[in-house]
Parts: C-alpha cells; sequence; structure tokens
C-alpha cells in the first residue's frame, strides 16, 4: 500500500463525490404517517384490516359457512352461525338460512396471508387497504389513544361491517 | 474455561490479562436480529465466541403438523423474512416433489407459473442481497450504502406490493404455481426497474467494494478454505466466496433454471487488494456479482416475454402420498431444504427445515477465534445470516 493510499483520503473523496452527486436530486424519502402517499398507493392486491361486504339490501353477505375460519392457518377468525332474521333475502329472492350472530377476529393473532378471502365463496369477506397502525389512527376519536390494551384489537362484526366505508382498495376475490 | 496459561518463567515478559467474557447481544445492532455471542476476551482479542441462540425461535416446525400444507406457506414466510418469496418457493417445490412421486397426483407448474417463480424468486435474491450489501457497510462504519441499498429494495418491495399485496410477508407462491398473475403493466415496471439498477451496482462498488476502508477492515479477515466451508456443511454465497463453484440452479437445476444463460461469481485471489477467496470481502463480493446475474437472468425473461396461460395448475388437493422427501434450492443465502414426511393425510406428519444461515453460524466459532471484537462484527455481516431462519 502507497503513502497515498495510507492516507484513506482517495476512498473518502471518492465516496464524498458520490454522495455530493444525489443532493439537487428529488427526494426519494416522505414523511410516513403525515404523508398520505403511502396510503394512496395502495393497490386493489393489498392486504389489510379485514371487512364484511353488504348486499345490495344492506344486510351482510356472510352465510356462516366456516370456511375462511377452517382456512386461516392463524386460528383468528371465531364465527357463531344462527338463523338469519325473517326478510334476509337471497340473490334468488329465498329467505336466507343463516348469518353470522359473532364474527370475530384477532387481530393480534391474524397474520394477513389473505387466505379467508380466497376462501370465501360468498365473497363476504375482503380486505381493506390500510393497516392496523392506520386504522386505529383513523377510528380513533380525540383523545383516545387505540390499540393499547389487548380487547382493542378483537375486531367484531359490526366494527367489520363498518370498514366498508373504508375507500381505499384491498384484497378482493377478482383482483 | 481458563486461559491457556504461560509457565511461570515467562509470565513476566508475555503477561495474559484475565479472560472476560462479554455478553454481546441479543440487542446489538449489527448482530443482524436477536443473536447472543458469548465472548471470552482476552484485552481485545477473541479466545472464543460462543453463539447463543434460540431469542427468535417460533416453533415453525412443530407448528406445522398441526396445519396443512398450503396453511403453512405463510409461515415460511416468517423464516427469512428478507427473501420470503424463495423461502415460498423451497416448501411449494419439496410439497411439489413429494406429490409427483404419485403418477398423476400433481400436473406440473404452468409455464408461465415457472417464468413468474423465476421472475421474483432473481428480484428477491437482489432485495436480499441488497439489505445484506447495506447493512454490510453500515456495520463496518459506511453508512451510506445502507441508504442507498435500502432506496433501492423499497422499488423491489413495492413491485412485490403490486403484484401480491404485501412488502415483506408475501405468500405468494403456492403448491402448482403462484397465488395471482401479474397486474397490468407489471412487466414493464419490472423492466423500468432493472434499466434503473443494473448501472446502480457499479454505483455500490464505488461506494463500498472499493473502498480502501473497507478493503482494510476485510480483507484476509476471517479467512475460511473450501474444505473448511465443505466440512461445516456451509453454502450459497459463503461458499462460493471461498471459490468452489457450486450453485444449485446450476449444479442441480431445479424448475427452469435451465433455460437461463448465467454465471457462477466465485470468490478469488486479489494480491493488489490483499484479498484471499475465502475472506470477508470475497463473501461480500459474491452477493454483488450475483445480483449482476440476477439482472441477467430477468432480462432473458424480459426478452422472452412470460408465456401465455395459466399461472396456477389445478389441483384437487394438497394431498401427496405417504413417503418423504428432501428437497432443496438456492435461497440468497445458501441451499435451502425442505425434510417433509407424510402419511397421506392433507397434514404432514413432519416438516424439517434445513437453513443455510444456521450452518453458517455454527462456523462462526471458528472463524472468530483470535480475531478482534471488532472483526466478529465484519464476520456477522459477511456471512449475513437472518436470524428468523436460523431459530425458525
Amino acid at each position: 500500500m502507497s503513502f497515498w493510499d495510507r492516507l484513506y483520503l482517495p476512498g473518502l473523496i471518492k465516496g464524498m463525490l458520490t454522495t455530493l452527486k444525489h443532493i439537487p436530486k428529488k427526494k426519494f424519502t416522505y414523511q410516513y404517517p403525515e404523508d398520505p402517499r403511502s396510503v394512496e398507493e395502495r393497490n386493489d392486491r393489498y392486504r389489510g384490516v379485514h371487512k364484511l361486504p353488504l348486499d345490495p339490501e344492506g344486510n351482510v353477505k356472510c352465510v356462516a359457512c366456516f370456511m375462511c375460519a377452517t382456512a386461516c392457518p392463524a386460528d383468528c377468525i371465531t364465527i357463531q352461525g344462527g338463523p338469519a332474521p325473517e326478510g334476509w333475502k337471497t340473490k334468488e329472492g329465498y329467505q336466507r338460512e343463516k348469518y353470522p350472530e359473532v364474527f370475530e377476529i384477532n387481530m393480534l393473532r391474524c397474520i394477513f396471508c389473505g387466505y379467508c378471502v380466497e376462501a370465501c365463496p360468498e365473497d363476504a369477506i375482503q380486505m381493506t387497504g390500510i393497516t392496523l397502525p392506520q386504522y386505529f389512527r383513523e377510528r380513533q376519536t380525540e383523545g383516545e389513544v387505540l390499540g393499547g390494551s389487548r380487547k382493542d384489537f378483537i375486531f367484531d362484526r359490526d366494527m367489520l361491517i363498518d370498514n366498508n366505508d373504508i375507500p381505499e382498495q384491498g384484497l378482493h376475490p377478482n383482483s | 474455561m481458563a486461559a491457556p496459561q504461560p509457565e511461570s518463567k515467562i509470565i513476566e515478559l508475555k503477561p495474559f490479562t484475565d479472560e472476560m467474557i462479554v455478553s454481546m447481544g441479543p440487542q446489538h445492532p449489527s448482530t443482524h436480529g436477536v443473536l447472543r455471542l458469548e465472548l471470552k476476551l482476552d484485552g481485545e482479542v477473541v479466545r472464543d465466541a460462543i453463539p447463543h441462540i434460540g431469542y427468535l425461535h417460533r416453533c415453525f416446525e412443530k407448528h406445522s403438523e398441526n396445519l396443512n400444507y398450503q396453511q403453512i406457506i405463510p409461515f415460511t414466510d416468517r423464516m427469512d423474512y428478507i427473501a420470503a418469496m424463495n423461502m415460498n418457493w423451497g416448501f411449494c417445490l419439496a410439497v411439489e416433489q413429494l406429490m409427483a412421486k404419485e403418477e398423476g397426483k400433481f400436473p406440473g407448474v404452468p409455464e408461465r407459473g415457472e417464468y413468474l417463480r423465476i421472475l421474483i424468486g432473481e428480484l428477491n435474491r437482489i432485495g436480499s442481497h441488497l439489505l445484506s450489501f447495506g447493512t454490510y457497510g453500515m456495520d463496518i462504519g459506511a453508512f451510506t450504502p445502507f441508504l442507498y441499498a435500502f432506496r433501492d429494495r423499497e422499488k423491489i418491495l413495492l413491485l412485490f406490493e403490486k403484484i401480491c399485496g404485501a412488502r415483506l410477508t408475501y405468500n405468494y407462491i403456492r403448491v402448482g404455481g403462484v397465488s395471482r398473475d401479474t397486474p397490468p403493466g407489471f412487466m414493464d415496471e419490472v423492466k423500468e426497474f432493472i434499466d434503473y439498477f443494473e448501472p446502480q451496482i457499479d454505483v455500490y462498488n464505488s461506494l463500498l467494494t472499493a473502498n480502501r476502508i473497507f478493503i482494510e477492515r476485510t480483507a484476509n479477515v476471517a479467512v475460511m478454505d473450501a474444505e473448511m466451508a465443505i466440512n461445516y456443511g456451509i453454502t450459497g454465497p459463503n461458499l462460493r466466496g471461498a471459490g468452489l463453484q457450486w450453485d444449485l440452479r446450476k449444479d442441480e437445476t431445479y424448475s427452469i433454471y435451465d433455460r437461463f444463460d448465467f454465471d457462477v461469481p466465485v470468490g478469488r485471489d486479489i494480491p493488489e487488494l490483499g484479498v484471499v477467496s475465502g475472506d470477508c470481502w470475497n463473501r461480500y463480493k459474491v452477493r454483488m456479482d450475483e445480483m449482476k446475474e440476477s439482472v441477467r437472468i430477468i432480462r432473458q425473461i424480459l426478452e422472452s416475454g412470460l408465456p401465455d396461460g395459466p399461472v396456477q395448475a389445478e389441483l384437487k388437493a394438497v394431498r401427496p402420498p405417504k413417503g418423504e422427501i428432501f428437497s432443496r434450492s438456492e435461497a440468497p443465502r445458501g441451499e435451502l431444504g425442505f425434510y417433509i414426511v407424510s402419511d397421506g393425510t392433507p397434514k404432514p406428519v413432519r416438516v424439517k427445515a434445513k437453513s443455510p444461515c444456521f450452518t453458517a453460524l455454527s462456523a462462526l466459532q471458528e472463524l472468530s477465534r483470535g480475531l478482534m471484537v471488532a472483526d466478529i462484527i465484519a464476520i456477522i455481516g459477511s456471512i449475513d445470516i437472518v436470524m428468523g431462519e436460523v431459530d425458525r
């Protein structure tokens, strides 16, 4: 190694030159929670928080067939089926047989693999394009911090139905 | 264990300090996860380094016995979370080979599925090597390469997010093919990325590979010759860094790798840099060269274009026949093996994963003896371990 190499100056200067070249260029980073770009870029395959879509009459599509709970590798879906209320019609106009009295997803267990969406024969469970932290940030009221206790992570049927108003596209069967 | 004590008459001439035991980790930023090293130090010299593993143990193998074959795939994501696509692939390959043992059980992966697997697998290899390159620079003391590597890895992750909907735990490659076809315009984006990325490799090389300070830290440090590497069962870039040309993609071709033209980079002696084959620098350089080869493979896919057709074979059920299989594939960190015993039911009786990082970590003790503490960091970075895969 020559004296010049021993100074380590060429290495330093070369490195600095590459760095300096990038200073006038456009920034690649963005401020994650404040900058909404990260959410807008989500596509229709993104595996986020679940939702239970409604049929045209406004009733929950789910027929409590347990396919999603069976397919779930993390065993995070709890369903309790019951006879559907009078007047709930199928697509063909018959009285529906079953609906989920209890539909809970334990988000602490969920690994967001998307198998429930693939398994569902009725397209009655889909995913939104937002992650859990984003979900909590959107849902919490002033002065409240969601996600502080385990109870906050157990999403019941009504919460999952409410997720239908989340506009971002997530995983659905046709994607 | 007491340090080797010199004879009493020369004790004044060569005084040994007391042996000190230092616990490095598990929360050390440069141990790449939760690795704890029990260092026996004599001053600054490492007399022994005993790796303590298991901090990230999640019972993957036992847990798999209670799941059916499809359900295990998302858990393989969590083994090597840097290269989750290749983990998916390795497991699916094992299940497919097991199913193919019975005549007519497995129709074979469709052409388009195979192409997509290779495209995604090689993209993930680039992503994994980028992370390895970036963190290695950071361990050694160069922060800039880390930012560069993560900037470009982000582009790969965005591509993956478009095709499978997740950035880290993809669950994309399934038994019989891949889960989803490409979204519109995906191949153009891959082309755009590759066009951007290929010249970037030279930027990385000018940033870190040829950097004098980096060479000083890594050249001729912890030399692992080919014989030692074979004795320890080391595979992947660590073995190729020792100068041995062994790559399952070429030597034991699986999928359709035999249709692609690529080289297997190996480590070599470069006297003017003071580099010898099998040292930290060569293990690092092999990864840099492999990125170029991956780019070459992806370019060939882009030129030929994806064939038309389905992406997944139509399987009635994933229920391999009674029997057992050991299948291996070339993950970015080495040979990933899966040993599966089936009794003909939808759930496996036993799943054993042979992880490349575990064997690489086992050589750490011998590699680090007699070196300085700072060299340990250089070794851990150069063997490129992911603790999720070591502990499973």
